[in-house]
């Protein structure tokens, strides 16, 4: 089976659009990745396109009519906040499979502003604030109050996730936000839902992102190796069997799956991620994964925020472009965005945020309901 | 919004609560007779071992443990806060999630393990648009 390496990948600036339209923002990344990599789209044999919003409104299509109707196979895929790692995905393994040699990935996503989920649905009357909440701010509090009761852990240390990932963005100019947010700000801001405050949700935004993937053989025929970058590991996995599932949608046990099987497939374990973007969709959220993925043992996250470890210039630096946090979650687009990421520190090009010599990095996305996905991708030493 | 509606009583704000005549409301758990896992509602298959047809009506408890919470103090427009939403380890099996009521929405106040009791009362005055009223379930500090 051949490798399959993302030859070309880029993603707009994230922010708000709304006098644009979602294959208009697809269709900007689209040619920002084909550009990175000098390609046209009479290069590309297939086009992988997430967008969950208009799930059923031929995004993947729409983008071509903008930039170039080739007939070449369209798969649109929805899979919530997963959607653009699946489309990624549907690429990747469309090149394991040798039925392509160079394809296009895009996830796109236009978003309002404000609360996503509400609890209950179906006849009757409303049941959000009757029994719980099913916002999303309040379903990942709970995921994180779960980590508190067996752990400890404190809403100052989940306070400290949204403090490192806002200054990461400081250094990316691609997120939405630049702006320092020191620990009181963080915890005397609006509170949404204890022990999340507003500064501790992530960011609506608009925005998108695309890869080119490819085939070695391709790769090296079309002298694209120099900035390749390995795909080692592409998984995806929905949640199994939980006993609070019906209640408690389980972000935890479908990223361990993930990450077990992803190290497998990639030969190689935790210690050896030089960094990684992760679904931090909440500050809570980020501390179940740090111990989800293997980045420290069970128990141990909330010394791993404390000790600046996942900061840049620590062990393990997480969420360097800014995280869903300060960057931005335009769903859609989010999983391929941290794809972005990671490959442009391998690649050595993410200026004053580079993760000095990063030879190995992870992306994750969760996607509730519940997908998870995650890639592993390694520096090509030629 | 006819009176007919309105006279028949209270309806249950979920199908897995029950008003039986005469008794006392309850929730309605379905237990696999193959693995023994309960979920909330009925359901031709189980979802933890995939047997088929060996689900069967239990009647849960109305005592368990606080498992997890947050305070609400943002949500849609019209819902008022803060409340504290909470998931709830029934004694002898199952998992609910609702409003827990009767403790000061403050985290100082609410402690992780707390025994609770289930209680079952009016929607909160919510109505269907036939006009119909609901019973439904709570959580409270146990006595």
């Amino acid at each position: 089976m051949t490798d399959a390496y993302v030859v070309g990948i880029d993603m707009i600036k994230f922010g708000r659009f709304p006098d644009r339209t979602v294959p208009d923002l697809g269709a900007e990344a689209a040619l920002l990745a084909l550009d990175d990599c000098g390609l046209k789209i009479q290069d590309m044999e297939a086009l992988y396109c997430g967008n969950l919003g208009q799930a059923g409104g031929m995004v993947g299509q729409r983008i071509l009519q903008e930039i170039g109707q080739t007939g070449i196979p369209v798969v649109n895929t929805a899979n919530a906040c997963a959607t653009g790692a699946t489309a990624f995905r549907e690429g990747w393994m469309s090149i394991k499979a040798g039925v392509y040699d160079v394809v296009l990935a895009v996830g796109v996503e236009q978003m309002g502003k404000g609360l996503l989920g509400g609890a209950g649905g179906g006849t009757g009357i409303p049941k959000e604030g009757l029994l719980g909440s099913g916002t999303m701010p309040a379903v990942f509090a709970e995921a994180g109050q779960e980590h508190a009761s067996k752990y400890g852990t404190t809403f100052e240390q989940f306070a400290k996730v949204s403090v490192k990932n806002h200054h990461h963005s400081t250094l990316n100019p691609k997120a939405m936000y630049q702006i320092e947010t020191p620990l009181e700000t963080v915890m005397n801001a609006e509170m949404i839902a204890y022990p999340n405050t507003k500064l501790m949700c992530s960011v609506n935004v608009d925005g998108s992102a695309a890869a080119v993937i490819c085939s070695e053989k391709k790769a090296r025929e079309l002298g694209l190796m120099g900035r390749a970058v390995k795909v080692s590991a592409s998984v995806l996995t929905s949640d199994p069997w939980q006993e609070r599932d019906l209640v408690m949608p389980d972000v935890n046990s479908c990223t361990r799956l993930a990450s077990a099987k992803a190290f497998e497939m990639a030969g190689i374990g935790a210690s050896d991620v030089n960094l990684v973007e992760l679904h931090d969709c909440f500050a809570t959220a980020e501390i179940l994964h740090y111990e989800n993925l293997g980045l420290c043992a069970d128990g141990e996250a909330g010394k791993m925020i404390d000790s600046g470890d996942s900061a840049l210039g620590g062990r393990c630096p997480v969420n360097v472009s800014g995280g869903l946090l300060s960057k931005g979650h335009p769903l859609g687009a989010t999983g391929i965005a941290n794809i972005y990421e990671v490959s442009t520190h391998l690649r050595g090009e993410a200026g004053k945020r580079q993760v000095e010599g990063a030879k190995v990095g992870m992306t994750h996305v969760i996607g509730l309901g519940s997908a998870c996905a995650i890639h592993v991708l390694e520096k090509v030493t030629a | 919004m006819s009176e007919e509606n309105t006279a028949q009583g209270p309806l249950p704000v979920v199908p897995f609560l029950k008003l039986p005549e005469g008794a006392d409301p309850y929730i309605e758990g379905q237990k696999c007779g193959a693995c023994g896992s309960i979920f909330l509602g009925e359901r031709p298959v189980c979802s933890k071992c995939g047997e088929r047809g060996q689900l069967a009506a239990t009647k849960l408890a109305n005592q368990g443990k606080l498992y997890v919470y947050s305070i609400v103090h943002r949500s849609f427009p019209g819902i008022e806060v803060p409340y504290i939403s909470a998931i709830v380890d029934l004694d002898g099996g199952g998992t609910l999630k609702g409003n827990l009521i009767g403790v000061d929405p403050d985290p100082e106040k609410i402690q992780f393990g707390m025994p609770v009791e289930v209680v079952y009362k009016d929607a909160l005055g919510r109505k269907d648009r036939d006009g119909n009223s609901y019973i439904s379930y709570f959580f409270q500090p146990a006595a």
